[in-house]
């Protein structure tokens, strides 16, 4: 392992920590508005009037901004990691399925995913927020409905290119039928790029999720999200700056431990993946 | 080879970009209907009278069978005609007729910036491959690269409105934040350039770092491969400047690959101009569209997604048009 993904993997499993202990062992609701003339707008590691400190400040309600943002923390990882493993697992079974029985199945998958990549993400993912109600299972749906072409792509590709292999011959040969030989021997050798392009996918998938709750079209308040919070914090952003900064920086440490995490996973894995620049919030 | 070729390919070009667009425009009509509740109650204005959703409802073939709606929803798009807005009583053409060209400006400004910024940045990462340098720019870029553009035009604009002038810079040195001119500007014609040129420093500035980050990331690694040909180290040993070497010989090997991933990098900007658009208060087609939203003025959101989409198709097909131009070997 690198030093890189060391550092990536550390950092993740520090704010994955930290998301579900932090918003569990605070002493206050996250959530609850007590008395917010006393304590709204307290600054970064100040102590508010009756006496609480807090690391990160507090928002305009007097909510404490770090224990908010470790419990934002939940949704926003919950969200990117499992709407882009829904996304992932849908691309490779339409990509195995397109690609080792083509037919009709594999131009209308391939149609299909030419058309929703024609369609920049942002304006897919707003479009069904416009359509559906927003909110978390929303979110998540809609990202793996838009997610998944990518890898759908690669996988089916890979398949194609394994179906006049020797080695798949042989299995045949041995009396496997179709769908073993495919589960069995083509999908492990094909897998390898569907993971890169995956983990590269969660870092998007949370920037994007993080925008539409920015636009009010994702996780909806009193629910933190990291991309609300910094709506929150967007006409303060002068007089209160540490509002908006915090969960942007937070965000930004995430999406990046994920992209370093999927950078070195591809230098070990797929060898050479076909680069996609992310379509990004 | 004929001497059709060249017809031929522009041809098929414009028959698959046809092609894609039409499968937009199907998929979103399908997301429409597949949407909870009747579509006619999607695109019947909430406060129409009943008669009046009726006689709409007729109108717009509504109370046909699906795929007759398809066919005239079809006819009626390729015919220009998106529909009527709710919100605004207008056609949909003529609001994304007036958006389209400020989205257009902000998108190839950047998209321009993003390309010489980004090259140069990645040329230079990968001359210094792994010193100080490139290790610095590295870091600044993935950075840059996996931040939020709304956060960092938020940011952005806390510093160049407050943040310099309480450092004690000069009133001139503070950028415009919002809108696409002065509100107290009354010039007209070409006296509104400087004023709509200092208003777009900071949104086009934020959506080229975000881009040229990306593509910074590529360049490098497309010009640290062709550092290695064979044809490089021929030019080094007739003895060119290392400068040369780079400018003539190896950046205009490495382009055919980076218009690939200037296109590549068209969605997101498409995507981070939405947001640009919507902080810096620029009436654009992404604001356009994040206020039908708003509104439920689901014959402007239609019309924006496949807006939205003919750009980035019309722009592939010209991107290949032109890698088929640059490189004969693409060439069937």
């Amino acid at each position: 392992m690198t030093r890189t993904s060391r550092i990536a993997l550390l950092l993740l499993a520090t704010l994955t920590g930290a998301a579900i202990l932090v918003p569990w062992l605070a002493r206050h609701d996250p959530l609850a508005i007590d008395d917010v003339l006393r304590a709204r707008l307290v600054g970064p590691l100040s102590t508010d009037e009756a006496g609480r400190f807090h690391l990160l400040g507090t928002d305009r309600f007097g909510r404490d901004l770090f224990v908010r943002m470790m419990l934002a923390g939940r949704l926003s990882l919950a969200i990117g990691v499992g709407g882009s493993l829904m996304a992932g697992i849908l691309g490779v079974a339409v990509g195995a399925t397109a690609g080792w029985w083509r037919g009709v199945f594999d131009r209308v998958a391939m149609a299909a995913a030419d058309a929703m990549l024609a369609i920049p993400r942002l304006i897919l993912l707003l479009l069904c927020a416009a359509l559906w109600r927003p909110g978390t299972t929303t979110v998540v749906v809609v990202l793996a409905a838009t997610g998944w072409m990518g890898v759908a792509r690669l996988v089916r590709a890979e398949v194609m290119g394994a179906r006049g292999q020797a080695w798949v011959d042989a299995a045949h040969a041995i009396g496997d039928p179709p769908w073993r030989v495919l589960a069995r021997h083509v999908l492990p050798n094909a897998i390898g790029p569907a993971i890169v392009a995956t983990t590269l996918g969660v870092g998007n998938a949370i920037l994007l999720e993080s925008g539409l709750a920015f636009l009010g079209l994702g996780v909806q308040p009193p629910q933190p999200s990291w991309g609300n919070m910094i709506a929150g914090g967007r006409d303060l952003i002068v007089t209160a700056p540490w509002v908006a900064v915090a969960p942007g920086i937070t965000l930004i440490l995430t999406v990046l431990a994920y992209t370093l995490l999927g950078d070195a996973w591809r230098d070990r894995l797929a060898g050479e993946t076909s680069t996609t620049l992310r379509d990004r919030a | 080879m004929s001497h059709l070729q060249p017809v031929r390919t522009l041809v098929r070009r414009g028959a698959t970009a046809l092609g894609l667009i039409w499968l937009v425009m199907t998929l979103t009509f399908a997301l429409l209907h597949a949407a909870p509740g009747d579509a006619a109650d999607l695109l019947v204005a909430p406060d129409a009278s009943p008669e009046a959703a009726s006689r709409l409802r007729s109108d717009l073939g509504l109370d046909r069978p699906l795929p007759i709606q398809y066919g005239r929803w079809l006819a009626n798009l390729l015919q220009g005609d998106l529909g009527e807005s709710f919100q605004r009583r207008e056609p949909v053409r003529r609001i994304l007729a007036e958006a389209l060209p400020i989205s257009l400006w902000l998108g190839m400004a950047s998209l321009t910036l993003t390309f010489l910024v980004g090259v140069t940045v990645g040329a230079i990462q990968a001359t210094q491959h792994n010193r100080w340098p490139d290790r610095l720019l590295t870091g600044l870029t993935t950075t840059i690269y996996a931040a939020p553009s709304y956060w960092l035009a938020l940011t952005g604009i806390a510093f160049f409105t407050y943040g310099l002038s309480r450092l004690g810079a000069p009133g001139w040195m503070r950028i415009p934040a919002f809108g696409l001119t002065s509100p107290a500007s009354d010039a007209t014609g070409l006296a509104v350039v400087p004023d709509l040129l200092r208003h777009s420093l900071l949104p086009v500035a934020v959506l080229a770092a975000i881009g040229a980050a990306g593509i910074a990331r590529y360049a490098r690694s497309s010009v640290l491969d062709l550092l290695h040909q064979d044809w490089v180290r021929t030019a080094r040993a007739k003895g060119l400047a290392p400068r040369r070497v780079i400018g003539r010989h190896v950046l205009a090997n490495a382009l055919p690959p980076l218009v690939v991933l200037l296109m590549l990098a068209l969605p997101g900007v498409v995507a981070g101009s939405v947001f640009i658009e919507m902080i810096f208060a620029w009436p654009g087609m992404g604001r356009a569209m994040l206020g039908a939203i708003a509104a439920r003025d689901y014959p402007v959101v239609m019309g924006a997604t496949v807006a939205y989409a003919s750009v980035v198709v019309l722009a592939n097909a010209a991107s290949d048009l032109l890698l088929d131009a640059a490189d004969p070997r693409r060439r069937e």
